[in-house]
């Protein structure tokens, strides 16, 4: 009689170029069959040593590093890294400047659930989505645009405010030889406001489309299909592996800094956590989707307060914020004020800090070491991702190797903070 | 957040005969413990305090701590300029000696989700022994970033299921975020066409740092077909 051929289990490489990777993560898969059973991920390919970096150079010019992280939703790690520098230097931003700065946060916070939604779609397979997210993410990001003049890697915050009050006009679209008047004057019909304005207009219609989404993809048998039940993680399970944000809140567990340690003004806005029930893809899905809903619903409250309160929105201590560009060119004072801050920076006081803030990934924290120059002794940035993705091996064990990139997808992972 | 104030009471009962030092500044409690205590008051933490998640493990290597200067002999003469505000540095090294005795430490960041309050635990370690005790079994979250402080610093965790560098590339030599590792690094990778390869070299690059960079032909400013 023939022999069987011998069963033994395949061992292979999964990325680090894999569009369903999501950046660069090499993934070395043990399978049985279609069934895993050891994943174990290699990251540190997009690592380019943040920390380190800003370890030679003075607090404001880090800032823009912190785009750079999680590159998705980028002025909320700026907004960590402020936090940090402001609770040393026992500053408060201005009232006005902290509105603005809840508001670009769940801007941030949906352009991030934006792209996630689409690439999720994208992986499980539902190709559309990911041209519905795309076409709302141009708008917000419209909106970065127009506050800072860039796109993507804003560096608006800074420590004592923001950079600069939102503009009173949102910029036009011009004719060109790929579009008529007729064409542009389509385009720019909800820019004739302000930047508030556009966003306001853009809150009215964002609900309609995140029902879209869901008539798409909520009741959709095969996305269920695709991801109920799949990737579980109880509540015990998932404190226990340091799990924060959506990925938290997917297991049904309450907690979203915004509301149990509030910073900024969240306390005086009203929005509600939504929290899952088994902790699946499915649940992590719906929390994310709700979640920009809650967004909308904050945007549009701060849009009220700032069209009502006028007033600066970064301190006038000199010593950490630069002066007005009309003052520099006419006061002694502040154009040494300027030359210092543009050269040296400012000192921070000896000691160390914590702080933390409600991603849209999950808790970034910022832990700064300062030993009295102007300089970070030790900057650790604390990436959310990072403490889910080190769980994968965990989540992926025993299930096919179609569910891995469900449930790779479904963590919300961005190689520029977990790499750092 | 909620009351740190009367948690830093109970800690202090809790604390004071067995932990040498417990500081509280800028609203967050910081333990200072030996490496000997490190499993016990974590233990405490855990179960007495409910501290259920550590959200951070990370290193510090305290060489340069207070410093006025870092000292470059490749970019500079006479280094960067740093520290001003001298004064308040000869204070801070007055008072925390601590650290010239231990050069590195590991830092730990707890959260409890039940209680909603923070803390922090610091272990210094001396240069010629960096091993230290692995939170692993308590927390499982410690596992990646124990790995990551191993891969930055070179300390070690004994008793970690799986102590591998995780951030660094393979076959990295060294420990990049410490104090005396160059930023620069002192390798560099290129393609080599005739091994058909990737090379590793010393590192070729100059600092640039200081060397002001003169721009004539930019062609953005030249006119022609826009």
């Amino acid at each position: 009689m023939e022999k069987l051929p011998e069963i033994r289990n395949y061992t292979f490489n999964f990325g680090p170029q894999h569009p369903a990777a999501h950046g660069v993560l090499r993934l070395i898969l043990e399978v049985d069959g279609e069934t895993i059973l050891r994943a174990d991920p290699h990251v540190g390919l997009l690592h380019r040593a943040t920390e380190k970096l800003a370890e030679s150079k003075p607090y404001n010019q880090s800032i823009g590093y912190m785009d750079r992280l999680d590159y998705v939703s980028m002025m909320c790690n700026e907004h960590g890294y402020v936090l940090a520098i402001e609770k040393l230097l026992g500053i408060e931003a201005p009232v006005r400047a902290q509105y603005i700065r809840v508001m670009f946060d769940e801007i941030t916070r949906i352009l991030n659930h934006l792209l996630w939604l689409g690439a999720h779609g994208l992986d499980v397979g539902a190709m559309s989505m990911f041209l519905y997210c795309f076409r709302e993410r141009e708008e917000l990001l419209d909106c970065y645009e127009a506050v800072c003049g860039t796109r993507m890697h804003a560096t608006y915050y800074r420590p004592g405010g923001v950079y600069r009050d939102l503009p009173a006009k949102m910029p036009l679209y011009k004719a060109s030889r790929w579009h008529t008047d007729k064409e542009v004057a389509e385009l720019n019909e909800n820019r004739q406001g302000s930047l508030l304005d556009f966003i306001w207009d853009f809150t009215e219609r964002f609900p309609k489309r995140v029902d879209e989404y869901e008539t798409l993809l909520t009741d959709n048998r095969i996305w269920k299909q695709r991801t109920v039940d799949i990737g579980v993680v109880s509540p015990e399970r998932a404190i226990a592996l340091g799990f924060t944000g959506p990925m938290l809140r997917g297991s049904g567990v309450e907690w979203d800094l915004r509301k149990k340690q509030p910073y900024e003004v969240y306390d005086k806005l009203d929005f509600a956590i939504p929290i899952g029930k088994t902790g699946d893809c499915y649940d992590r899905y719906l929390v994310r989707v709700e979640e920009m809903r809650q967004s909308n619903h904050i945007i549009r409250q701060c849009i009220e307060w700032l069209r009502n309160n006028p007033g600066p929105v970064i301190l006038g201590n000199n010593k950490v914020a630069p002066p007005k560009r009309v003052d520099m060119k006419e006061d002694m004072e502040s154009l040494i004020h300027h030359f210092k801050l543009a050269t040296e920076g400012y000192c921070l006081p000896v000691g160390e800090a914590y702080a933390a803030i409600e991603h849209p990934k999950g808790e970034f924290g910022v832990y700064l070491v300062s030993d009295g120059a102007n300089k970070p002794y030790r900057l650790k940035i604390r990436a959310a991702g990072f403490a889910h993705l080190a769980s994968l091996g965990e989540l992926v064990h025993g299930h096919m190797l179609a569910d891995v990139v469900t449930i790779l997808s479904s963590l919300d992972i961005v190689f520029g903070e977990i790499d750092r | 957040m909620s009351d740190i104030a009367a948690l830093l009471v109970n800690i202090t009962e809790r604390f004071s005969e067995t932990v040498p030092a417990i500081d509280f500044a800028f609203g967050e409690i910081t333990l200072v413990v030996a490496k000997e205590q490190l499993l016990g008051v974590a233990t405490i933490l855990r179960d007495e305090f409910l501290f259920n998640q550590l959200i951070d493990v990370c290193g510090v290597d305290y060489l340069h701590y207070g410093l006025s200067e870092w000292e470059t002999t490749t970019a500079t003469t006479n280094g960067f300029e740093r520290g001003r505000d001298t004064r308040a540095i000869e204070d801070a090294n007055k008072t925390e000696n601590l650290h010239s005795k231990s050069r590195f430490a590991v830092v730990y960041h707890f959260l409890s989700l039940t209680q909603n309050y923070r803390i922090r635990v610091r272990v210094l370690l001396d240069e010629n022994d960096l091993t230290i005790p692995t939170l692993v079994d308590l927390w499982p979250s410690a596992n990646w970033f124990e790995r990551e402080a191993f891969d930055l610093f070179g300390i070690i965790f004994e008793a970690h299921p799986d102590l591998r560098r995780i951030l660094t590339d393979y076959g990295f030599i060294g420990h990049p975020f410490r104090k005396d590792f160059p930023l620069i690094g002192n390798v560099e990778v290129r393609y080599d066409a005739a091994l058909k390869r990737v090379v590793y070299e010393p590192v070729s690059i100059q600092p640039r740092i200081l060397e002001p960079k003169v721009i004539r032909h930019d062609n953005r400013y030249e006119t022609g077909e826009q």
